[in-house]
């Protein structure tokens, strides 16, 4: 039992933190939109070997764990960063168990995604990253193929992300069957918990945007932080932020434990949950609700300044819930999750 | 992170499951909820004589403090008479932090047997939450105290050996400075406990102090130093001491239910999708509180105070389980009405009981109101407000 971050995980979270808080942050997010792609930042990203990262040592990847990751985007989400770094990472991780991962790739220059349903009608549909990724990852059927071509249109969406549909024409299929296919599950599993940490991130900024605004701004006379009606809407949030990084850092705990072959237990009647599958899952429903919260109420205690382009709060607001969202309905993830708990499979151990 | 328990830790939880699968038998329950008194005397002696009880105060001991957290933990989940047990141990834990040598030897130790119990004089029939405003006076008398006027919801007083009484001992100066604690045995004389029976299961008392003396040794801390007396307390007793996991057990019984309750949709009703969605918004509602609540064991277990991190640990599993029961009672429909004993009752009267008992829940061991007040003024570092 350890609830703090090892030292090394400490340092990357100072490195990240610096360097997302220089070379992002709400002003480059603003100039990134309608797409959602901060070239520069991204070209600088990759000086600092991010990219790979999460891709073993013995594949020419940097050997970062899951947990490690979570660290980094927790602080890509905090500064609001226009950057495919949780599909990339994902993606990567999931080209290198099939022996794909290409240097190009490894090292960002080439940028990667994850289709993250299944094809429609030869089309891989509504791809996160499928504005700026040149090349896709996609399960068709039982078979891992990747799309390799110009990004696509994008899609102008809600959370200003860089969406895309791909066709699936051309493709070429890196690997099929039940071993393709259990890559592919526990790869959107891995992509549930960097993204379930990305929302932590956006729900901490929130929450402070929040705070800060409630201290500055004056009516009656007085901060209206001051008032309980403002106090007891932010009050919920620290519980909610921190409940959902520590099940985010729970399910990395769990994702990592299954790639050394450990396997986990998905107990609800005993609240005994240690699988990797049902905990990346919760994560990301954890981390959704409250994210989407944290941002409505932050946005809310800003008035009428809130709705405006002008303050920060509303682009936290659009983002945390198309990153909720961009995978699936959040209730049918909870059922995805019943099905889980209610048969007892312990599904993240195959990895 | 590392979410494993150690070795020991593992030992230790198998052992206190071994223990309830013994001794938490139907029987039991089927006492606590006929009597409303949710302490059983004789399971916490066999508790005790395991060996159980060792690491059970908080901050007292040379266990690894996680074992606190799981043995309510698993008390809890179990649906186990713990309350007394609770509110014992926390007494212990506040007698060990600031108590004197005589506490330690003529409380502290018998508390570790298991055999005698503990309840909190805190609230008074007119100050509640504000209870640095209580008027239970104590004015000293020579070697001695004498202790007059009334306190409520002290639950478990008639089954306890002592009070913790918080009084006014200087009404001269700002409210929270002029308060002494003392622990009080409950057989003085002036003492009188009225049940307070509640709309759960659960009862409470009123009790009456009637020019109860008590000696000097009897005071716990400072003269007029019982407010940080009261802090100590209040740390101990939020989020760490159960209270976190309530719907660990209503989860399983609407599980069980449902597989064998039919649906007016047709199938049985763990068939519903409605009802599949928020059996896992509730797990996770659990796995969340449990995280929360072992983060300020985990506190504890380092040397810290955990007070805030119980505060969001408890807001946030009080809030859920409300959440849920809400849900599976509605869900269950007319049957959800029904009560133990009942035989169409849905999940054996669960749902009803969890219906009644859950509304308590944010309201006792500090309001939700209160918590969020010291989370926005202490965690946020929002303008006080009162």
């Amino acid at each position: 039992m350890d609830l703090d971050l090892t030292e090394d995980q400490e340092a990357i979270r100072d490195v990240f933190a610096d360097f997302f808080s220089s070379e992002t942050g709400p002003e480059r997010a603003r100039d990134a939109e309608p797409v959602g792609f901060d070239s520069r930042a991204w070209d600088r990203l990759v000086e600092t070997g991010a990219p790979g990262m999460g891709v073993g040592g013995s594949s020419g990847g940097g050997g970062a764990t899951l947990a490690d990751l979570t660290v980094v985007v927790e602080e890509a989400g905090a500064h609001i960063a226009a950057l495919p770094l949780v599909d990339h990472m994902v993606a990567t991780r999931l080209l290198a168990t099939v022996g794909a991962c290409d240097a190009d790739v490894l090292a960002g220059a080439t940028i990667i995604g994850l289709a993250l349903r299944p094809p429609v009608d030869g089309v891989a549909r509504t791809v996160p990253t499928g504005a700026v990724a040149r090349r896709v990852v996609a399960l068709d059927g039982d078979a891992l193929v990747l799309i390799d071509g110009d990004p696509g249109d994008h899609l102008e969406n809600h959370g200003c992300l860089p969406l895309a549909h791909r066709p699936l024409a051309g493709a070429t299929v890196l690997a099929a069957g039940p071993d393709a296919v259990d890559a592919y599950r526990r790869a959107l599993d891995e992509w549930r918990a960097l993204t379930a940490s990305t929302l932590v991130g956006m729900t901490r900024t929130a929450l402070d945007l929040g705070v800060d605004y409630a201290k500055e701004r004056q009516q009656f006379g007085r901060p209206i932080g001051s008032f309980q009606a403002i106090q007891h809407l932010l009050a919920d949030l620290p519980g909610l932020l921190d409940g959902a990084r520590l099940i985010t850092a729970k399910a990395a705990w769990a994702g990592d434990r299954a790639v050394a072959g450990q396997t986990g237990v998905a107990d609800m009647g005993d609240n005994e949950i240690t699988d990797f599958a049902a905990l990346a899952c919760m994560a990301l429903v954890s981390a959704g609700e409250a994210a989407t919260t944290s941002t409505d109420r932050s946005l809310h205690v800003h008035g009428g300044y809130g709705f405006s382009e002008e303050y920060d709060i509303q682009l936290y607001f659009r983002r945390a819930r198309a990153l909720t969202m961009v995978l699936d309905d959040p209730a049918r993830e909870c059922r995805r999750l019943a099905d889980m708990l209610l048969t007892g499979q312990a599904t993240g151990a195959t990895a | 992170m590392d979410f494993s328990l150690s070795p020991s830790a593992v030992d230790f939880r198998a052992e206190v499951k071994a223990f309830i699968a013994e001794h938490l038998t139907a029987e039991v329950v089927d006492q606590m909820h006929a009597t409303g008194t949710f302490n059983d005397k004789a399971f916490n002696a066999a508790l005790a004589d395991a060996g159980l009880l060792a690491g059970a105060v908080p901050g007292y001991g040379d266990r690894d403090p996680i074992e606190h957290y799981i043995l309510f933990n698993e008390l809890e989940k179990a649906g186990a008479p713990y309350d007394g047990l609770a509110v014992t141990m926390l007494v212990a834990g506040v007698v060990n932090a600031v108590g004197t040598d005589f506490h330690r030897t003529r409380v502290l130790e018998k508390l570790l047997t298991g055999r005698l119990n503990c309840c909190l004089g805190y609230s008074e029939p007119d100050h509640g939450s504000d209870v640095a405003s209580i008027t239970t006076k104590a004015v000293r008398d020579g070697d001695e105290w004498v202790i007059t006027g009334q306190k409520m919801w002290t639950t478990m007083a008639h089954v306890s050996d002592w009070v913790i009484l918080l009084t006014r001992t200087n009404p001269g100066v700002p409210r929270h400075k002029g308060l002494t604690m003392f622990l009080v045995p409950m057989d003085t004389p002036g003492i009188e406990v009225q049940p307070v029976p509640t709309m759960a299961t659960e009862r409470t008392n009123a009790t009456f102090y009637d020019e109860v003396r008590v000696g000097d040794e009897w005071r716990l801390g400072e003269v007029d130093g019982g407010w940080a007396v009261m802090g100590v307390a209040l740390a101990f007793e939020r989020g760490v001491m159960g209270g976190t996991n309530p719907a660990v057990p209503l989860l399983r019984h609407v599980r069980d239910w449902a597989g064998g309750a039919a649906s007016p949709d047709g199938g049985t009703m763990l068939q519903d999708p409605l009802l599949r969605e928020r059996l896992a918004r509730t797990a996770i509602g659990n796995q969340v509180s449990q995280l929360l609540t072992l983060r300020a064991a985990w506190i504890a277990a380092t040397g810290g105070l955990p007070g805030l991190e119980g505060s969001m640990a408890k807001l946030y599993a009080t809030g859920r389980y409300q959440q849920a029961v809400g849900w599976f009672q509605e869900m269950a429909g007319a049957e959800g009405l029904l009560s133990f004993g009942v035989d169409a009752a849905a999940a054996d009267g669960w749902i009803d009981y969890d219906a009644r008992h859950a509304p308590v829940t944010t309201i006792y061991g500090g309001t939700t109101e209160i918590n969020r007040n010291n989370v926005a003024e202490r965690h946020l570092g929002l303008p006080r407000d009162r």
